[in-house]
């Protein structure tokens, strides 16, 4: 229990996803201009990690890994060559049925969310949550922790960094700088704040 | 008003088409010191007070030179102390001026305080130089005032700084924070973090070897001085307790960064930033709160392996930069949170994060400066969900 709670904490913060690895970017610094938006993508992809993250971990345990088919009779075969294939189709095939339930459900957040809902498959910090879950090896419980725990850190990232740019709305912003420069100095020194975690060992 | 009449006679040069043009920022700087700016809202609904930013940072920075003063000294006891025992002399123009004007003495008052001077003071003066030309450049070029927000932006910045710091990192550090900090948001009142504190994080990851460890922290050549937060850390409360006593480290006399070492001076200037209403009470109220909390928890739980659990908090209080941290760096109007409750929360989120870096964390035995700039992050969702639950409130309520 204890090992699962410092693997969820570390996730959140000292491994954030967003401002430690710098992954999901695109998304990260576009849908950041509300904290309303911003919220609803980041309860998105804590959904969509939870999920997608234990799916793969079964698929790779029993489908892909070497020895993995030994069930079906297959003990020599080594698929995991086609890992990456199949990750991202598990997201993809998640983020529609995702897609599909919030327009069904929440019609403001999917209109809010737009052409990012389906951008979600490509958010890099999904595909690199299931990379990252088969390189560290984490079992299915592990999995479910890691997955949320990563979802939860990059919602509170993409959260934050919505904050201070609308309170940044009343800065005055070099030409050059405007827009898309000035998130990227915001979110190098948002990962200076993050590394007050660096270090921990839990 | 010779001198009034002096800066009108001067005014035409520097407004448009005058020979300075591109120097009003400096006059205007220059002006306002002296004197209230003539300039007033034209529209309705105003609020009248004769205190303005200039004279609310004036405040600030005269709030910091009781621990500033203290700071010399204590800089040059400590090193004056360490000689005493060690031998040594500097060398340089350092250890010129300081045996042409005073001496090695510990016991002098005079030669404590000078030699504190003579490392203080060029620290200050390339801090304020260099952010200083920063400062100036952007207003030349951009438009907009030279802001005393600056000088406590420097006086913070050099007083957080180890007494044996490189003066050439001192250049670094303070032109980081002063540009990407501060200027490319647009100036005083328009950034997130704290300008000092951002120059002060950036120097402490770019050269760990010079701002961190257990050689920096008196100006001696090679003498070695744990700061009392590195002791508890390795050692326990017990080794801490043989070596300086807790009436030491609130007075100051502890190794430490040049001015955050007296936590009483700290709370001299602090009391006049509260008094004056410029330090919001409730940050440090819940920045102590949240301190208070975490410590008490942290002895509660124990730990063997961890020495620094048993650390109570009113050593929290008065070892590291705590107090410095607590009163001049959390209250920092611009990049706190601004609504009542969000100050609270912003508050209380320092104090735990200090306590939970400074205990968990092996990596940095002092937290306070990264705890401030990990809630600056995040003051201004605070008041958003303050605001928004205004809103809600006060929607029910129609």
């Amino acid at each position: 229990m204890e090992e699962l709670l410092s693997l969820f904490i570390r996730s959140i913060f000292i491994e954030n996803m967003a401002l430690a690895f710098f992954l999901g970017m695109c998304t990260f610094l576009a849908i950041s201009k509300k904290i309303d938006a911003a919220l609803g993508l980041g309860i998105a992809v804590i959904v969509v990690l939870t999920i997608t993250v234990p799916v793969n971990n079964l698929i790779y345990k029993y489908l892909l890994a070497d020895g993995a088919l030994a069930w079906a009779g297959f003990p020599g075969v080594d698929l995991s060559f086609l890992g990456l294939l199949s990750y991202i189709g598990v997201i993809a095939a998640i983020v529609q049925i995702l897609e599909m339930f919030l327009d069904k459900f929440v019609p403001a957040l999917y209109n809010a969310l737009g052409v990012f809902l389906p951008l979600i498959t490509v958010n890099c910090a999904i595909l690199g949550a299931s990379l990252f879950m088969v390189e560290r090896d984490y079992d299915f419980t592990e999995s479910v922790v890691f997955g949320a725990g990563s979802g939860v850190g990059w919602a509170l990232a993409i959260v934050a960094l919505a904050g201070i740019r609308e309170k940044l709305k009343y800065s005055d912003v070099p030409d050059g700088l405007q827009g898309l420069g000035i998130t990227f100095v915001i979110v190098g020194l948002m990962s200076l704040g993050f590394m007050s975690f660096g270090g921990i060992d839990l | 008003m010779a001198l009034r009449k002096m800066l009108d006679d001067m005014e035409h040069h520097f407004t448009e088409g005058g020979r300075f043009q591109n120097w009003y920022a400096l006059y205007e700087a220059v002006d306002t010191i002296f004197y209230s700016p003539g300039s007033v809202t034209r529209s309705t609904a105003h609020v009248r007070d004769g205190i303005d930013l200039k004279r609310i940072m004036i405040t600030v920075w005269f709030a910091t030179f009781p621990a500033m003063f203290y700071g010399m000294y204590n800089l040059g006891f400590q090193a004056t102390d360490a000689m005493a025992v060690a031998g040594g002399s500097v060398e340089g123009w350092r250890g010129w001026l300081i045996e042409t004007f005073g001496g090695y003495d510990a016991s002098s008052l005079w030669h404590c305080f000078w030699y504190g001077a003579v490392f203080f003071l060029p620290i200050y003066a390339v801090t304020f130089v260099v952010g200083g030309f920063w400062e100036v450049l952007f207003a030349m070029k951009r438009g907009h005032e030279v802001n005393e927000g600056f000088f406590v932006t420097s006086i913070l910045f050099a007083l957080i700084c180890p007494p044996d710091v490189p003066l050439w990192q001192v250049a670094m550090g303070i032109s980081f924070g002063v540009v990407v900090g501060k200027e490319v948001f647009g100036g005083t009142g328009k950034n997130f973090l704290n300008p000092a504190l951002t120059g002060r994080a950036f120097l402490y990851f770019a050269y760990p070897a010079q701002l961190s460890g257990d050689t920096v922290w008196v100006a001696v050549d090679g003498y070695t001085a744990a700061t009392p937060l590195s002791i508890v850390a390795s050692d326990g409360m017990a080794a801490l307790s043989s070596q300086m006593s807790w009436m030491d480290a609130f007075m100051g006399a502890i190794p430490g960064s040049i001015g955050e070492t007296s936590t009483l001076m700290i709370l001299i200037g602090g009391a006049i930033l509260l008094a004056t209403r410029i330090a919001s009470w409730r940050i440090v109220a819940g920045v102590f709160l949240g301190m208070f909390a975490l410590s008490t928890l942290f002895n509660l739980v124990g730990s063997d392996t961890n020495p620094a659990f048993a650390m109570p908090w009113y050593w929290h209080l008065v070892t590291g930069g705590f107090a410095f941290g607590m009163i001049f760096m959390a209250t920092d109007p611009v990049s706190a949170a601004m609504t009542n409750g969000g100050k609270w929360a912003f508050g209380i989120l320092i104090g735990l994060m200090t306590v939970l870096i400074r205990v968990v964390n092996p990596a940095f035995p002092e937290g306070i400066m990264l705890a401030i700039l990990f809630a600056n992050l995040f003051a201004p969702l605070m008041d958003h969900f303050v605001v928004q639950a205004n809103i809600k409130r006060r929607l029910a309520r129609v």
